[in-house]
């Protein structure tokens, strides 16, 4: 739990209790819990298979838990609940646009999906902050990757989700993407969105976070507040790690 | 109530924006309707059997297989960069997404049937002016019946590997009612018969239509979600 | 006792079962070619009814009590439901087969061919493309979450979709009468007619059971090895 959330500073924004999630028989989580406060951030870490991928859906409302609960600002995340899906933002490496719209039109049916006011305002300012209002009106199938990215953001952030979950959003970006990346995600945190980022990059995700966590085989057998001492953490994580190897 | 229909509303124009764009699918059934009506005139004998024996079911044949298609296609689009995800995350009913591809489909398969019947008049040389307005009125209630349950059936079938072999090994049986009501109505319609004898065939349709329609509406959420 | 271990025990318990019941279906027969009078005037090809009629009433048993269990999964989610159903339609496909493969048999000799499309043969040809959608369906999907809820509803759908087919079959034939001289006597058999059939539905019912019960804890033991196999992975 973050010490501030401990002190009752700042409200509890995602509590995870004793969630269980299998897969026939495959136990993809045994037994994930943690919590975080308004406007925390917390970097996942671990190996390929510990179950990362699953605990983010998890959160997401995509799968219900097998045992234990989610809870989103106190209540529960009820899988057919509306007004949960209206908090949470998922970022994955998968785009989830189509690629025979343009941007415009991507973003202007996903702004009617969440049922926004001002839908061509939305859009507008989605395009912009991810700097692709130029490409309004090309269809999403002509992007780089890098600019699929962009979108990939703009669609997820166009709700303004309280809650913002990224699974390995840095995965075949290229220095100058990977540094928007890394702006976008300094501007949340200053936005006091609580996020989970999934990722492989040990240095960015403890740059970024306030807490870590390391998952192995579908728990996390370490989490805490980042303190600073990255070799520490690294060692840590090497540790972990080796244990299931 | 009034939001889901405009979501599903929402859902078909994307859907029918899309395929607008491409043109792939709609061309191709298009081509296949004009080919499959040109064999089987090639495929009977003109002298042994007359054309209006055979017309009603050829007609439904015709406009079966060329909506096997095209059901695919619903999700299929939504497979790419995982577009489902986004949907499902949505404050989205799945009865609105539902509705929507269903929307869509009855868009696709509607304009499929629309130019297939002048051609099936013309190659077939069957007077289909004077009872257009019950014969659409069938036809619409049909395509309704089983553009429903095939939608569901590749929500399931396009998860397989096989997916154009499994949506009519699942689907084909449910086929059955509507196509036959639908066969037996369109038949009494060009024989000049009075519609009192069809009515059997039409109460069977219309059951079948409400049954699968809420059945299939109540189902899909188990298709969807994990 | 583990679960395998379980299984592996009704397994072995089923088995006496079913070489009785086998050993009654023989017994059935033997009642209705030695015991039986012979029917007036379908003569002896009409023997095969006794077979032909319980493996229907069998079949179409199995395909409610899919449909039933599948309701009950959607609600419960259980996966032991999941298993059953998918045991109870394997095994409702060999009666469902059965019935196709009598009826044939049966009408030869007396229509004249080997296949017209009478009402409840046809009704129960489209149940056995039913089930055999059912079972191809299972063998695509992998996982077994998604597996079980996809049968599911195909399950329940099927269900459904019965009625629709008598009703459309009996409308065809109404229309279209079928060049039958001779049908098959329903409720006014004689009375040891009527004994023979009623032994026949007693035992293929529990035909039915035995080898369902058999069928069941085969799925239960793949599914324990399974789940075995996954935890020493984890270990």
């Amino acid at each position: 739990m973050s010490a501030s959330a401990l002190a009752g500073l700042t409200p509890v924004a995602l509590a995870v209790r004793g969630v269980h999630r299998s897969f026939g028989h495959v136990r993809a989580l045994r037994g994930v819990d943690f919590e975080l406060g308004v406007g925390d951030a917390l970097a996942v870490f671990g190996p390929n298979g510990a179950g990362k991928t699953t605990l983010l859906r998890v959160l997401a409302g995509l799968l219900r838990p097998t045992r234990g609960e989610v809870l989103l600002e106190g209540a529960p995340l009820v899988r057919a609940d509306a007004a949960h899906r209206r908090r949470v933002g998922l970022i994955a490496h998968y785009s989830m646009l189509y690629d025979g719209l343009t941007a415009a039109e991507n973003l202007a049916f996903y702004a009617r999906l969440y049922g926004l006011r001002d839908r061509a305002v939305a859009v507008q300012r989605a395009l912009e902050g991810v700097g692709l209002a130029d490409r309004a009106n090309d269809q999403v199938g002509t992007f780089s990757r890098g600019m699929v990215q962009r979108m990939a953001i703009a669609r997820a952030l166009i709700h303004e989700p309280r809650v913002v979950l990224l699974d390995e959003p840095f995965s075949g970006l290229d220095q100058r993407a990977a540094a928007a990346l890394r702006d976008l995600l300094t501007r949340l945190r200053a936005e006091r969105r609580t996020m989970v980022l999934v990722t492989h990059n040990i240095d960015e995700g403890l740059e970024l976070a306030t807490h870590a966590a390391i998952q192995v085989a579908g728990r996390f057998a370490a989490f805490g507040p980042v303190d600073g001492d990255l070799a520490a953490y690294r060692a840590r994580y090497a540790e972990a790690t080796a244990v299931r190897a | 109530m009034l939001e889901t229909l405009r979501l599903a509303l929402a859902i078909a124009a994307k859907d029918v924006r899309l395929e607008f764009r491409s043109r792939t699918a709609f061309v191709s059934a298009l081509v296949f309707t004009a080919l499959v009506l040109a064999i089987f005139n090639f495929a009977r004998d003109p002298t042994a059997v007359s054309a209006s024996d055979l017309a009603p079911g050829i007609l439904w044949i015709t406009f079966t297989f060329a909506a096997m298609l095209g059901l695919n296609r619903a999700f299929g689009l939504e497979r790419e960069n995982r577009a489902l995800d986004g949907l499902l995350l949505s404050p989205a009913s799945r009865t609105a997404l539902y509705l929507g591809k269903v929307l869509a489909n009855l868009v696709f398969v509607g304009s499929v049937e629309a130019i297939a019947l002048p051609l099936f008049a013309l190659f077939f040389n069957v007077p289909i002016l004077p009872v257009l307005l019950p014969l659409v009125l069938v036809i619409a209630l049909a395509t309704v019946g089983f553009v429903a349950v095939g939608t569901l059936m590749s929500s399931m079938a396009v998860n397989t590997r096989l997916a154009e072999l499994m949506l009519p090994v699942l689907l084909l049986p449910f086929l059955v009612p509507p196509v036959t009501s639908a066969v037996q109505i369109t038949a009494r319609l060009f024989a000049g018969r009075p519609f009192s004898e069809a009515l059997g065939w039409l109460r069977l349709l219309v059951g079948y239509d409400v049954i699968f329609v809420v059945a299939c509406i109540l189902f899909f959420e188990s298709t969807i979600e994990e | 006792m583990t679960p395998t271990e379980q299984a592996e025990r009704t397994l072995r318990r089923t088995v006496p079962l079913i070489v009785v019941a086998v050993v009654l279906v023989a017994a059935v027969y033997v009642r209705a070619l030695v015991f039986t009078p012979y029917e007036m005037v379908q003569g002896p090809a009409q023997k095969i009814f006794y077979i032909h009629v319980p493996s229907a009433w069998v079949a179409f048993l199995a395909f409610g009590i899919v449909g039933v269990t599948s309701v009950v999964y959607l609600f419960l989610k259980d996966p032991r439901l999941d298993l059953f159903a998918a045991s109870t339609a394997e095994v409702g496909m060999v009666f469902t087969t059965a019935v196709l493969v009598t009826g044939p048999i049966w009408g030869k000799p007396i229509w004249g061919t080997w296949w017209t499309w009478d009402a409840r043969l046809t009704l129960t040809l489209f149940l056995w493309f039913v089930i055999l959608g059912y079972l191809i369906l299972r063998t695509a999907v992998h996982e077994p979450g998604q597996r079980a809820r996809y049968s599911a509803v195909l399950g329940i759908l099927g269900a459904l979709l019965v009625p629709f087919i008598h009703i459309s079959v009996y409308l065809f034939r109404t229309m279209h009468p079928m060049p039958v001289v001779l049908r098959p006597g329903r409720p006014t058999l004689p009375g040891e007619m009527l004994a023979t059939l009623l032994f026949g539905f007693a035992v293929f019912t529990f035909l039915f059971a035995a080898l369902l019960r058999y069928r069941y804890a085969l799925a239960r033991l793949a599914d324990a090895r399974a789940h075995a196999e996954a935890e020493r992975a984890d270990a």
